[in-house]
């Protein structure tokens, strides 16, 4: 994943010595068989142990059916397989804690100043911020914490709303417009702001985001579902394989007349190594993991359905303006009115922006250097009096002497030049007419009263992107660009950008028509939105981020909010959710493909007494029946632990088709997982023997 | 072993001719399309619906569907059973065959009506003549029919977008039947009659010699006995009887005719999907399996009985004999046609047989074993083999989809919940009833003294006879005398599960892919008709067979294999 959007705080290291602390408590707190009916996987090896350990207890009254020690030591390691798949949930979950308490630290309780009326000057009374309700009016200062989410009604102020996005640099705040909503617990840096509450306490956005990470309010995505129900229809068929086995082995001991009918400690590690703990052990960890990466990203999705459905998501609807061009322009050429020498309109071009340290003032500069040979000049050497720009003038420029040089707007130009008494030419306005119909932006350039030419300034398309889409293209996602300009400016655009198709002159409507259009298509849309007029369109999208900058409307429509504001984003979000299925399809693979070797171990282990020539099965040289069955009990448990690294942190997506992807994720997981336990279980037993531990 | 090769080349290559233009027909006759037949059978076709009230165009939900093919069958069932118990007092019996005990009744007619032709009875000494032609023949045809339309009605399920309705199950099985069994069953019926097959309603004959020889109308039942994979005989030696196969060619008609519409029917889901990439795929994945599957048997049983050894016995392959494990075998047949046939007949879930599976070498007899408890999905049985496929696909495109990061599809259906229950359900209850069925029988001591040889060959009798029930098979290992009340009733039980166990869940799948919008494909959609995909699906295949049944089975053939060695 390429990094360049992101400025997210450095991703927590993977085992924080207090959440291992809390989640080795937390995983014997799980042991309860209540909080084990939710797996079926686990709740079966959460029986097989009990059962295992009723057997020892059996045994060391004398009547075992086998050495008490062996029984103890399988019973153990049952348990053990249980402990490490809770263990690896309580990681998962305290990771989302600690990300929760990070974030709690800015719910602390605050006061509030209450208005009884919406004029800020009148009767108020100071509250406990959680008293506050829906459509209370409170009036915040500069210093002060905001006591829940709510709509600026008044004022203008800046506003810290880092603990919310761990964004240090401050927002505006205004009523009216996109920047009107506020988040509880964020600080009023400067001003004050009469802001209406719009959340009941325990229902803020803030409160729902900790609910979120702690996973609380988790529920089983449907693909989770899904997945269990295969796991659990698995775990089924190998009951029966196994429970089987014991009237099978009953008629064989009697139809070979020798051994012994399999014991029931045999059967029980045969059991849990042969249904799928591993993935049965780090389904919900993969879940709640999942969920964690997104708030790494610093998104906040509001279900884990809305995590999945990233990973389907095949159309992306994209804003130009910083997605795909940087808000800012860049100057691409110098175009003089009749009877103007280009030399000229580039000299005072770049004398007009010498002094202007905005992007566009200095792609002016750039662009007279590098296509019209002007070094660039000191104004103090020049000894040129600067003139910035304001909204009353609407124009920037510089004062030499008696000569000013001006560039703005073509209206701002036109009434200088004609207070100067001169003429704003004709041909001068068609130019002018022809960038901006193009998309362009034309800056004017004037010298006292005579307006030399135009500067077009022009969208500039972010670097990387066009690799960025192309690489979604691999995956087979499909780019929409939304712009509000012009179909000409934007097929040029999208042509450089190198996006899909566009969609210009959009407005709300026409979006929203684009999305359904898409769906009905049976496709997965996926866009950002962060104005009031994006809601219904949000409302449509099946990937939904609002911008956390945005307002609390298009918040509400959303399914997902991004704490930085960045749309290109959703494109980290789309791999984030992919990664999320790839990771619980792997794991299942391996897993299952796990069984073939445990056979190897376990079946010759269990009916050589009966049957001397299944010993040939015993194809890894397995010291003795008993080594070979508990090194495979032994190796089920821990490969738990070992992939609890790989189930935190997901498969390492990468941007290939399908079908490579198939084969890459089969290669190392399918084949990996029928070759690892042969050497892992032959490792153990050697350990066994070397250790003395075993008979 | 040369001409072993080649005769299972040439084997495959006439399969592969019928198949490319059978598949399209029947996906024609399915979508109600008119064919070079209609001139002739519509005016049948259109009487048959004025007759029985119905209208054909009608669309059923899947449960209307699936309410309509269980009643069907179990009006099959019941017909098969009174037929048995009155045949005395009708019509064609020569013989003067008495009514058949109630357990064989049943399990009887639960047998021919699941398609499994599970046969505990020898047709020559049990029933008559009207019997076997009305009853047995009949539900040949209709259990057939039954098999293709509910791979029909899934495939539509696949095809269709936000549609309620799956078909016209009444339709499908009148169009079925008329267009495509009817019409090759006569083509082989007459075929076999070319060859000696006899086809007589004659009463038995007493030879010189006083041997008696059994006669009756074979050729018409054993037509639609290989093509509608069902595989009872008519005389209890199955297709080694003379009457039956008496020629090379007959045998050769006999195996083809096996292969022909299970193969026919992955070619009519490519067209019926509109991408004939699809069905190749799914072919290609059963093929995969079939050469596998044969290869093994055939190198086991002409490598010959390991128990020879040492004594004055000559197994070689030579020009003087055909060598190999010939026990159990029909000498105009030999050891590699034996192989060839065993392969092919427990691929597909036909089950008649040219030699006797329990006098095949271990690994030689491991294989059809398996070969059933994989679900008969290798070719498998009419339609049945390719809706269990179908089921292996889900399954597959389930597990290959997370990999890549998307909730799974197939055909541009997204595979959820509901489908991975039904498939679960689908894939469990067979193996449940194979598994509990043979470990009731092996603790119960009457069923145990069934059991004619001893250690680890006869627990391979038990666990032979219940996967093959329940896989609708049907073929006998033999060596375990099976018309006993726990057998007939036990197995038939099993039957029951195995068909309609599968046939419900695969109904509620097509309902349930039906109702759901199409979701069009992109680099981003696992492709299913890759050679990677063939792979995916051969290994979910051979995987879920393997852990389901290798502990039966080392206690079985693989523990009897490893102790003759």
């Amino acid at each position: 994943m390429t990094t360049h959007s992101r400025h997210t705080a450095p991703a927590r290291p993977l085992f924080e010595p207090a959440i291992v602390k809390r989640a080795l408590v937390d995983a014997f707190r799980k042991l309860n068989p209540l909080h084990q009916l939710r797996n079926p996987v686990m709740f079966t090896v959460w029986v097989c142990s009990a059962f295992a350990t009723a057997l020892w207890l059996q045994a060391l009254t004398g009547q075992g059916e086998a050495r008490p020690s062996f029984i103890l030591a399988i019973a153990l390691w049952l348990w053990f397989t249980v402990l490490f798949a809770n263990f690896a949930e309580a990681m998962a979950e305290g990771r989302g804690k600690a990300q929760a308490e990070s974030l709690r630290a800015a719910k602390r309780n605050v006061k509030a100043t209450k208005l009884a009326g919406p004029d800020r000057n009148g009767p108020s009374s100071t509250v406990e911020a959680p008293t506050l309700r829906i459509g209370d009016l409170v009036l915040v200062k500069a210093g002060e914490t905001i006591p829940g989410d709510g709509e600026v009604l008044e004022g203008v102020a800046s506003v810290n709303e880092s603990a919310i996005t761990g964004e240090s640099a401050p927002v505006i705040r205004e009523s009216g417009g996109d920047r009107s909503a506020v988040t509880g617990g964020t600080l009023v840096l400067s001003d004050w702001l009469v802001i209406r509450i719009s959340t009941n306490p325990g229902e803020t956005f803030l409160d729902r985001m900790i609910a979120m990470v702690e996973g609380a309010k988790r529920q089983k995505t449907p693909n989770e579902i899904a997945l269990d129900i295969l796991l659990a229809g698995l775990t089924i068929v190998f009951l029966l394989a196994v429970a089987t086995l014991l009237p099978f082995s009953i008629f064989s001991v009697k139809a070979a007349g020798q051994g012994s009918p399999v014991t029931i400690t045999v059967l029980v590690s045969l059991l849990v190594c042969l249904i799928p703990t591993t993935i049965g052990g780090l389904l919900s960890a993969i879940g709640i993991a999942g969920m964690d990466r997104m708030i790494q990203a610093n998104v906040i999705a509001t279900s884990g359905r809305a995590v999945e459905a990233a990973g389907d998501v095949d159309v992306l609807l994209l804003d130009k303006t910083g997605t795909i061009t940087l808000g800012n322009r860049e100057a691409v050429a110098f175009i003089p009115s009749e009877g103007v020498n280009i030399h000229d309109l580039a000299d005072a071009a770049q004398l007009s922006s010498l002094a202007d340290e905005t992007p566009e003032g200095r792609s002016i500069v750039i662009l007279a250097k590098e296509q019209y040979g002007l070094r660039e000049r000191d104004i103090r050497v020049l000894d040129a009096h600067f003139v910035p720009f304001t909204a009353q003038t609407r124009m920037s420029g510089v004062n030499l002497g008696h000569r000013e040089v001006r560039k703005g707007a073509a209206s701002a130009i036109e009434d200088f030049v004609q207070a100067k008494g001169g003429r704003f030419p004709e041909d001068l306005r068609r130019r002018v007419d022809e960038i901006a119909m193009a998309g362009g932006t034309p800056l004017v350039v004037a010298d006292g009263a005579k307006a030399l030419g135009v500067i077009q300034l022009k969208d500039i398309v972010k670097g990387g992107i066009k690799e960025r889409f192309a690489e979604l293209r691999n995956m087979g996602i499909k780019t929409v660009m939304i712009t509000g300009d012009n179909p000409l400016t934007a097929a040029a655009i999208a042509a450089e950008a190198g996006v899909d198709d566009f969609l210009a002159q959009a407005t709300p409507e026409a979006k929203l028509k684009l999305i359904r259009e898409y769906q009905t298509g049976g496709r997965l849309v996926a866009m950002t939105g962060d104005g009031t007029n994006d809601a219904p369109a949000l409302a449509q999208a099946d990937v939904a981020v609002a911008m956390n900058s945005g307002t609390q409307a298009a918040k509400e429509a959303g399914n997902m909010v991004d704490l930085d504001s960045n749309p290109t984003k959703l494109i980290e979000i789309v791999e984030i959710g992919k990664q999320l299925l790839m990771t619980r399809g792997s794991l299942t693979t391996f897993s299952i493909a796990n069984d073939v070797a445990k056979y190897f171990a376990i079946l010759p282990a269990a009916f050589v007494a009966t049957y001397p020539a299944l010993g040939a099965l015993n194809i890894m040289g397995l010291h003795s029946p008993e080594s070979a069955i508990l090194s495979a009990v032994i190796f089920n448990a821990l490969i738990i632990v070992f992939l609890i690294p790989l189930s935190l942190r997901g498969v390492k997506y990468r941007p290939m088709g399908a079908a490579q992807l198939l084969q890459r994720n089969l290669f190392v997981y399918g084949a990996g997982g029928l070759i690892v336990p042969f050497v892992g279980i032959k490792l153990i037993d050697m350990l066994l023997v070397a250790l003395h531990l075993t008979a | 072993m040369t001409h072993a090769w080649i005769q299972s080349f040439i084997f495959l290559g006439l399969v592969l001719a019928i198949a490319v233009p059978l598949g399209p027909f029947i996906a024609k006759v399915l979508a109600g399309e008119r064919t070079f037949l209609h001139p002739v059978l519509g005016p049948v076709e259109r009487g048959l619906y004025r007759l029985m009230g119905i209208r054909g165009d009608e669309d059923m939900g899947w449960k209307a569907y699936a309410w309509a093919i269980a009643a069907f069958n179990l009006l099959g069932i019941a017909a098969v059973f009174l037929l048995q118990k009155a045949q005395g007092a009708l019509p064609l019996n020569p013989e003067g065959m008495g009514k058949v005990a109630t357990d064989l009744s049943f399990n009887t007619a639960v047998s021919f009506t699941t398609n499994t032709n599970w046969q505990a009875y020898g047709g020559e000494s049990t029933l008559s003549y009207l019997t076997q032609m009305l009853g047995l023949t009949v539900q040949n045809f209709l259990s057939a029919a039954t098999g293709i339309v509910v791979v029909v009605a899934l495939i539509r399920g696949l095809m269709r977008r936000s549609a309620l309705g799956i078909g016209n199950a009444w339709a499908d099985l009148v169009r079925t039947t008329l267009y495509v069994l009817l019409p090759l069953s006569a083509i082989i019926a007459l075929l076999l009659v070319s060859q000696g097959t006899l086809q007589t309603f004659a009463a038995s004959v007493k030879t010189t010699s006083g041997q008696v020889l059994a006669m009756g109308p074979a050729a018409s039942q054993v037509a639609i006995k290989m093509l509608g994979t069902n595989g009872g005989g008519f005389f209890n030696a199955n297709s080694a009887h003379p009457f039956e196969n008496p020629t090379g060619l007959s045998n050769l008609i006999h195996m083809v005719a096996i292969f022909s519409i299970p193969a026919a029917l992955c070619l009519a889901f490519g067209t019926m999907a509109k991408d004939r990439r699809q069905g190749w795929a799914v072919m290609a994945a059963m093929a995969v399996i079939f050469v596998a599957a044969l290869s093994v048997t055939t190198w086991a049983e002409a490598k010959g009985n390991p128990g020879l050894k040492g004594l004055p016995v000559n197994q070689m392959v030579s020009t003087e004999q055909g060598g190999g494990n010939m026990e159990g075998k029909e000498v105009r047949f030999g050891a590699a046609n034996a192989s060839l046939f065993a392969t092919i007949t427990t691929s597909a879930s036909c089950g008649a047989v040219i030699a006797w599976h329990d006098s095949f070498t271990p690994l030689g007899g491991l294989v059809p074993l398996w070969l059933m408890q994989l679900g008969e999905v290798v070719f498998g049985g009419v339609g049945s083999g390719l809706y269990g496929m179908l089921l292996f696909a889900l399954v597959g495109v389930f597990i290959g989809g997370l990999m890549v990061g998307r909730t799974p599809e197939y055909l541009g259906k997204k595979i959820e919940a509901f489908e991975m229950k039904m498939a679960s359900i689908a894939i469990l209850l067979p193996s449940a009833a194979i598994l509990i069925g043979t470990a009731v029988a092996v603790l119960h001591a009457p069923a145990v003294a069934s059991i004619s040889n001893p250690g680890p060959h006869g627990f391979t009798q038990v666990l032979y006879a219940f996967s093959s029930a329940t896989q609708n098979n049907g073929s006998a290992f033999g060596g375990l005398s099976v018309n006993t009340p726990f057998y007939n009733y036990g197995l038939a039980l099993c039957m029951l599960v195995g068909r309609f166990g599968v046939i419900l869940p695969v109904l509620a799948i097509a309902g349930s892919l039906a109702r759901k919008k199409y979701t069009p494909e992109s680099v981003g959609t696992l492709p299913t008709h890759t050679p990677l995909f063939v792979g995916v699906l051969v290994g979910v295949v051979l995987l879920i067979g393997a852990l389901t049944y290798l502990p039966a089975l080392a206690l079985g053939p693989l523990a009897e294999h490893l102790t003759l060695r």
